[in-house]
């Protein structure tokens, strides 16, 4: 029986035990619900939760254990020529088998007992049933298949016998609990707060698996190449040697990458910050509410835009541009029409991401600024203060660690920000200060050298893993720091 | 007759002297939030030197009247303000009057105590410093000084001028809210039940304050505590509904009202 049927028959059930338990628990008082401790619906999703629950986490750990048991079992019965043979190899031997394996099930028995002798004549047999194999297999083969085959089939109807044992079981046990004085309620509440307690560790547990994961292929990177060269070196150099060259170890110098980063981030900031704080000072201070209800969303229309698509407005609107005027300009004063501001360059990938930026500023500030108290204002006008004086001498500088958080929080945005500079910002890894020539940045780099067919164990691709956990500490720092401002601003008015 | 004569003489010199010395004369004030009315043709006029008790159960109207008279009700969306309101001779809601100008005439103090998120001395010198009232920092010294001791609370703060203003209690607060208001050197100074979120031992120093102020400064109070308004008050206005219901003297009104339902809120049978 296949895994969505027994799904379904357990939900079945676990409905007819909702419609019992509920129906014996009102027969049981005479049809009074007052005398019950809890009202019928809660006895009968009591039996419905013993019905469904225990039965799935038996499915789901025997699904998980059993083709673990299997394959072992299947190995263990390789011949000791294949034994002796390295994991990798002993891999594919089992990867053929469960090929073979699934094959076998398409042929009919007449079939079978052919190719049980010949192990040759398999492959063309199995192939003309769609299952390519990716040798000849030998003819130990055929037998663990067979094996495998009966072990797999013997599993399932085990599985399918406890399961739906387990379900009948649970409902009827449930069922017999029930009694006007059970507290079915306080047993269900508790089966919902576990839910939602799992739920929240999944999340949780998978940011720990992640950084886990990047910290273990991380630690490969820095035992091929010492910390302090990652670090502190200037020059990224990382030199695909084709394979089996050696000799060329590259540089893994961060140093640039990080200055990129930063100097095409405080360039981002630099256009986000005004334009997003002005913004934000309209929209609470002034603007009606009319002016809002609309300038609002339309503002945060720029936050939905994926930010692929500011990478190519870049690559194609606005580099161009900024190359032209540049040649343009220049040949208005000195008289020679070269450009002096590249197409891929800090300003053009900053001044997009900083487009990009601004919904982010204006509504984490807007946010911000209302929540000043009204008082402080009214204090302030009822002085006689001007509405601009009110803003910058009372409303801002109450307002001012919140909008600090917010641009921090906005900058590790700009420090995270993948696709823009991918294609703004161009690839090569310059120790520089000129914003009208090209530099790049970590997060282009890490796509570098992902892109690709690669494996996981040269320095060149694990260097992915060291940039991305350098990445993740310095926006997690942000982040914390951020918070920490924003929550010391709020405890003063409350 | 001798005494008819005599009350009917006093009559007219109250008369005669409250019309040289009226501060401020509403006539008409009608106010709309949006479609709906919260004041009807309110006639009330505030004598100089005198403290104004507004007075009525919630929602009667006096805090919006109050807001009428240096035009806060403007921060308001969808509010309307109709009839005419002159301060001296100046009508306060045409066209040439700067509403910045009338706010710096007319200071307000409100109801929960709102410092700046500055120091003391900032809290102060920032009213006088918008409107240039001094020359150099001993000048503000000066005003902040003054202020302080005519709030009552230069003796407190005196050695902490340079902390925040939120860190005080709120009974302080409320009186460095005062002398803010009283920093820029107003001609009235509106209240919106001042005392509300005071403890008593607060209350009795605000009102003791506000006594003192009546010398230099008009002063137009909403209370909600009938012994405050008692206490402080030389006039007092019964508002109910959005309608003025009666205004007189404090001693008469609380001992002998001239309309009904003022003698029926006083004596806490609505309200």
């Amino acid at each position: 029986m296949n895994t969505s049927l027994i799904l379904l028959i357990l939900a079945i059930i676990g409905i007819a035990g909702y419609v019992v338990g509920a129906r014996y628990s009102m027969a049981l008082v005479g049809g009074i619900s007052s005398k019950l401790h809890s009202r019928p619906g809660y006895y009968g999703s009591f039996v419905a939760v013993w019905a469904i629950v225990p039965a799935v986490v038996i499915l789901f750990v025997w699904l998980v254990a059993s083709p673990m048991y299997i394959s072992s079992s299947v190995r263990g019965a390789f011949p000791e020529d294949v034994k002796a043979q390295s994991q990798a190899e002993q891999g594919l031997s089992y990867g053929m088998i469960s090929s073979i394996a699934r094959g076998m099930n398409a042929l009919t028995r007449e079939e079978i007992a052919r190719v049980e002798n010949n192990p040759v004549e398999l492959r063309t047999a199995l192939g003309a049933k769609g299952v390519p194999l990716a040798g000849d297999p030998k003819p130990f083969m055929v037998k663990a298949a067979a094996d495998l085959n009966t072990m797999t089939f013997v599993s399932r109807m085990l599985m399918t016998i406890v399961v739906l044992a387990a379900s009948i079981g649970g409902a009827f046990s449930a069922y017999r609990q029930i009694a006007p004085r059970f507290r079915a309620r306080n047993r269900v509440e508790k089966v919902i707060l576990g839910s939602l307690v799992v739920a929240s560790s999944i999340a949780i547990l998978t940011t720990v698996g992640i950084v886990a994961s990047m910290l273990t292929e991380a630690a490969h990177f820095f035992a091929a190449v010492p910390a302090w060269e990652f670090f502190f070196g200037t020059v990224w150099d990382p030199r695909f040697a084709a394979a089996g060259s050696g000799g060329s170890e590259g540089q893994f110098g961060l140093i640039p990458l990080l200055l990129g980063t930063l100097y095409i981030g405080f360039v981002a900031m630099l256009f986000a910050v005004p334009i997003g704080l002005f913004s934000a000072i309209y929209m609470s201070e002034y603007a009606s509410p009319q002016v809002r209800s609309v300038a609002k969303p339309l503002l945060e229309v720029l936050a939905g835009i994926p930010t692929i698509v500011y990478g190519f407005f870049a690559l194609t609107t606005v580099g161009p541009f900024l190359r032209d005027i540049s040649s343009q300009l220049n040949g208005l004063v000195t008289g020679d029409y070269a450009n002096f501001i590249q197409a891929q360059s800090v300003l053009t990938a900053g001044f997009v991401m900083g487009i990009m930026l601004i919904p982010y500023v204006s509504s984490l500030s807007d946010d911000i600024i209302t929540a000043v108290p009204r008082a402080l204002r009214d204090g302030s006008l009822g002085l006689g203060a001007t509405r601009s004086e009110t803003i910058k001498k009372v409303v801002l500088p109450a307002a001012l660690p919140g909008i600090v958080g917010a641009l921090l929080m906005t900058a590790s945005r700009a420090v995270g920000e993948t696709m823009i500079v991918v294609l703004a910002a161009g690839v090569a890894a310059r120790l520089q200060i000129n914003p009208f020539e090209p530099m790049t940045t970590v997060t282009v780099k890490i796509v570098n050298q992902l892109t690709g067919d690669l494996e996981f164990t040269s320095p060149q691709t694990l260097v992915a893993f060291a940039l991305g956990i350098t990445l993740f500490a310095i926006t997690l720092c942000l982040n914390i720091y951020a918070l920490y401002i924003v929550r010391k601003y709020r405890e003063q008015y409350e | 007759m001798n005494m008819m004569s005599e009350s009917a003489v006093e009559k007219a010199l109250d008369q005669k002297m409250s019309d040289a010395s009226h501060k401020m004369i509403g006539k008409d004030v009608s106010v709309y939030y949006g479609e709906k009315r919260a004041l009807f043709d309110v006639n009330l006029n505030v004598r100089e030197n005198t403290v104004t008790a507004l007075i009525g159960p919630s929602g009667c109207g006096k805090s919006t009247f109050l807001r009428c008279l240096n035009r806060m009700n403007d921060t308001i969306e969808h509010c309307r303000v109709t009839g005419k309101i002159t301060l001296d001779t100046d009508d306060i809601y045409d066209q040439a009057i700067d509403v910045v100008e009338l706010r710096a005439r007319v200071g307000m103090v409100f109801q929960k105590p709102n410092p700046f998120p500055k120091t003391i001395y900032e809290n102060i010198s920032y009213g006088p410093r918008i409107h240039g009232l001094s020359k150099n920092k001993a000048d503000m010294d000066q005003i902040v000084e003054a202020s302080l001791q005519r709030a009552g609370l230069w003796g407190e703060v005196k050695d902490r001028l340079h902390e925040s203003g939120t860190g005080l209690s709120g009974g302080q607060q409320q009186r460095l809210c005062i002398a803010r208001a009283i920093a820029v050197s107003p001609e009235v100074i509106l209240m919106d039940e001042p005392c509300s979120a005071l403890d008593p031992i607060a209350t009795a120093k605000v009102e003791e304050l506000i006594h003192e102020l009546r010398a230099n400064y008009t002063i137009v109070i909403v209370t909600h505590s009938m012994q405050q308004a008692a206490r402080v008050s030389q006039r007092t206005a019964m508002f109910h509904l959005g309608q003025l219901v009666e205004e007189n003297d404090t001693d008469k009104m609380f001992t002998n009202p001239d309309d009904q339902r003022t003698q029926d809120y006083i004596m806490g049978r609505f309200g």
